[in-house]
């Protein structure tokens, strides 16, 4: 085991934070998706709209945070020195999860304000994925802006620019620079929803995909020791591939808010061309995995990263496609669908990567040199959120086609159609079963958890190590 | 200036091809910094076009263009056709008939509209239903809630209001009293001026140019 830089040990309190959210995350879907089957749970005092709130900002922050965590892992490592700002990264930690408990709790117990500045202010901006009050929103950029800087004053300190740490600074500029889009009001809601989607899908389509692919790419290099000049040349074709796609792929959310319609074409074209750079992914990851025959001195860590070029490129690739063309979104947009898209790609684009990496700390900090991770309950969780998340996704996906034809297609899209459509046995059907495959999913998360406390500790591991060499 | 979306695509690949190539010319494909070029000049002009056209698109949504009418329009009869042409449904201006009874003013009329967004935000109605298909699954689209059927065939009777706006106020206020369906909407307090702010929000969105979303929605005839 080696001697630990500060940066990582503050990685570590953001990976363990993460996954508590995670946790959350999961609590909060279960609940929304046990009241699609009985409504009247928790009607009134915690309603559907509270839980699918705290489902989806848990979601956004606990990857947030973890990608933060991987960031100040390999940012020493890349730099070989520590970085400059230890302390104020510190004080931003405490200062992000006060905040997120903060607004957690007035979500639980506020809920809702007067249609007023102060409710946007100091409860709830009551924009889906921006639902945060202002106040926390600055202090989100503020946390942002302490990463950025940290990780620019460390490359100036260490006077070692790479390839990747070039890719890496250019995308967090974008990234919290986005965020920016997402903090005012206009009573025009198609204004509104055109800047909104800058910070929806330009953060989630394309920089996280790009920060995801650095963190990806410092993990092979690594956990594999795959040579730099792969790993750089790959993440220089990955940023081609998703901002040339990406950017402009935007347009796939402006078909229908009220914009022009050469949206419908250069949304529809960008789009269909997204899921490129994930195939770019996979072929990178399966050549990498192929040359070392599997073989590593953490499993967990490798298999997360397999899951993860595999899920990005189903969920964010296939699934996204699948309705991503303006004559085929008409009808399916705002239906079950892009539920199931979303699940998937969120899963595979970025669950599975904090996950890699994480392991990949564990493995590091945990595991005595010459020795490897391995062992029976980090399969258990990965085969079942897999099997979890998949079954989640298919049933939603079920639900999604019945709705895009019933609602949509047939009935018109009123209110009435909306309800039939909803009462039809393939879309009750559907529903049962993705909360039976949530169930499952929040199970296998029990399994990771217990296994991420204990992994490298438990004695029947370091026994297999030792026949294993 | 009018757009056209294959003129932009085509435009766009091009000029990164072009521009990458001769950039990177003399140095070997496979070495990164050949796609060091290619990601950096392909980002930029995505990034460069992306701009442009948001600043087109900024000036045809503003509101009070042709595809998001302004605030005013809340007093005029609002019917939603099929227009061959654009093979689409669009939204259509009839008379002006007011709303809870009297004509707005445009001062009025956006001060309401802003009132309407502020109590849709602060209820978060997009974490159960969609405006304009963006938001959650839990409960029905909004894009053109002002327009839809039920209104006149089950809330009225039920509300015994004689207009279709006091039966929207009636029902947002006291979203419990009137259930449609297994799934209710939660009672969320709203104020009779928030309710009032929120109906003529929901009239005022049924406005906007969509492109034709949703499709197949009932039509609804205007009298010119």
């Amino acid at each position: 085991m080696e001697r630990l830089y500060e940066s990582q040990r503050l990685a570590i309190w953001y990976f363990w934070t993460a996954i508590a959210l995670f946790g959350a995350q999961l609590l909060f879907g279960l609940l929304a998706a046990y009241q699609f089957i009985n409504p009247d749970f928790l009607y009134g005092t915690l309603n559907f709209m509270t839980n699918r709130m705290l489902h989806i900002n848990a979601m956004v922050i606990w990857l947030l945070m973890g990608f933060i965590g991987g960031i100040y892992w390999f940012l020493p490592l890349e730099t070989q020195r520590e970085i400059v700002g230890i302390k104020l990264g510190k004080l931003a930690y405490f200062a992000f999860v006060i905040t997120v408990a903060i607004v957690v709790l007035v979500f639980l117990i506020k809920q809702f304000g007067k249609g007023d500045f102060f409710t946007l202010w100091f409860i709830t901006e009551g924009r889906e994925y921006v639902e945060a009050p202002r106040w926390a929103d600055i202090g989100v950029v503020a946390v942002a802006l302490i990463v950025a800087y940290n990780v620019v004053a460390t490359v100036l300190a260490s006077r070692r620019l790479t390839g990747i740490l070039g890719v890496l600074i250019v995308d967090l500029a974008a990234l919290f620079g986005l965020y920016l889009a997402g903090m005012f009001f206009t009573p025009n809601i198609t204004v509104d929803q055109f800047w909104w989607w800058w910070v929806v899908h330009l953060w989630v389509e394309a920089t996280w995909e790009v920060l995801v692919g650095v963190l990806m790419g410092w993990l092979l290099m690594h956990l594999l020791g795959t040579p730099r000049k792969i790993i750089e040349a790959w993440l220089y074709i990955e940023v081609m591939l998703v901002f040339g796609t990406g950017i402009l792929g935007l347009g796939h959310h402006y078909y229908w808010i009220g914009t022009p319609p050469y949206w419908l074409g250069i949304g529809g074209f960008f789009s269909s061309l997204e899921p490129l750079p994930l195939v770019a992914m996979v072929i990178h990851a399966v050549y990498d995995a192929g040359v070392h025959r599997l073989q590593t001195v953490n499993r967990p860590a490798l298999f997360w990263a397999f899951a993860q070029a595999f899920g990005n490129l189903f969920g964010a690739g296939v699934w996204g496609f699948m309705h991503t063309l303006p004559q085929i979104n008409l009808f399916s947009h705002g239906t079950q669908l892009a539920a199931a898209h979303g699940h998937l790609a969120f899963f595979g684009a970025y669950v599975a990567a904090n996950l890699a990496i994480f392991y990949y700390i564990l493995g590091k900090t945990r595991v005595k040199e010459g020795y490897i991770m391995n062992g029976a309950v980090w399969r258990i969780a990965y085969i079942g959120l897999i099997i979890g998340m998949f079954g989640m996704v298919a049933s939603l996906t079920v639900a999604g086609f019945a709705q895009t034809m019933i609602e949509r297609a047939s009935l018109g899209s009123t209110w009435e159609a909306y309800i039939q459509a909803q009462m039809h046995p393939w879309m009750e059907h559907a529903y049962r079963w993705r909360f039976f495959f949530g169930l499952i999913f929040a199970l296998s998360y029990m399994a990771l958890l217990y296994d991420l406390l204990t992994a490298g500790k438990r004695v029947e591991q370091v026994k297999e190590a030792e026949l294993a060499r | 200036m009018s757009v056209g979306w294959l003129e932009v695509v085509v435009a766009t690949l091009f000029i990164s091809i072009v521009v990458s190539l001769i950039l990177a010319r003399g140095r070997h494909w496979l070495e990164p910094g050949f796609w060091k070029i290619a990601a950096v000049i392909t980002s930029s002009v995505m990034a460069i076009t992306l701009v442009l056209l948001t600043v087109d698109t900024s000036r045809q949504i503003s509101m009070g263009s042709k595809r998001v009418p302004s605030p005013s329009v809340i007093n005029r009869e609002i019917g939603y056709v099929y227009d061959a042409e654009r093979m689409a449904m669009v939204p259509a201006l009839g008379k002006e008939v007011g709303l809870f009874g009297r004509v707005w003013s445009e001062e009025e009329a956006e001060k309401l509209v802003t009132k309407g967004k502020l109590v849709i935000q602060s209820r978060n109605c997009m974490d159960c239903h969609t405006l304009l298909g963006n938001g959650a699954y839990y409960a029905p689209d909004l894009t053109k809630a002002w327009l839809d059927p039920k209104w006149e065939k089950q809330l009225m009777p039920m509300t015994g209001a004689k207009t279709r706006e006091e039966a929207m106020r009636a029902f947002l206020m006291n979203p419990d009293k009137y259930p449609t369906w297994v799934r209710r909407m939660p009672n969320l307090k709203l104020s009779e001026d928030e309710a009032m702010a929120v109906v003529a929000y929901l009239k005022w969105m049924s406005t906007i140019d969509t492109n034709g979303f949703p499709a197949n929605f009932p039509e609804v005839k205007v009298s010119q």
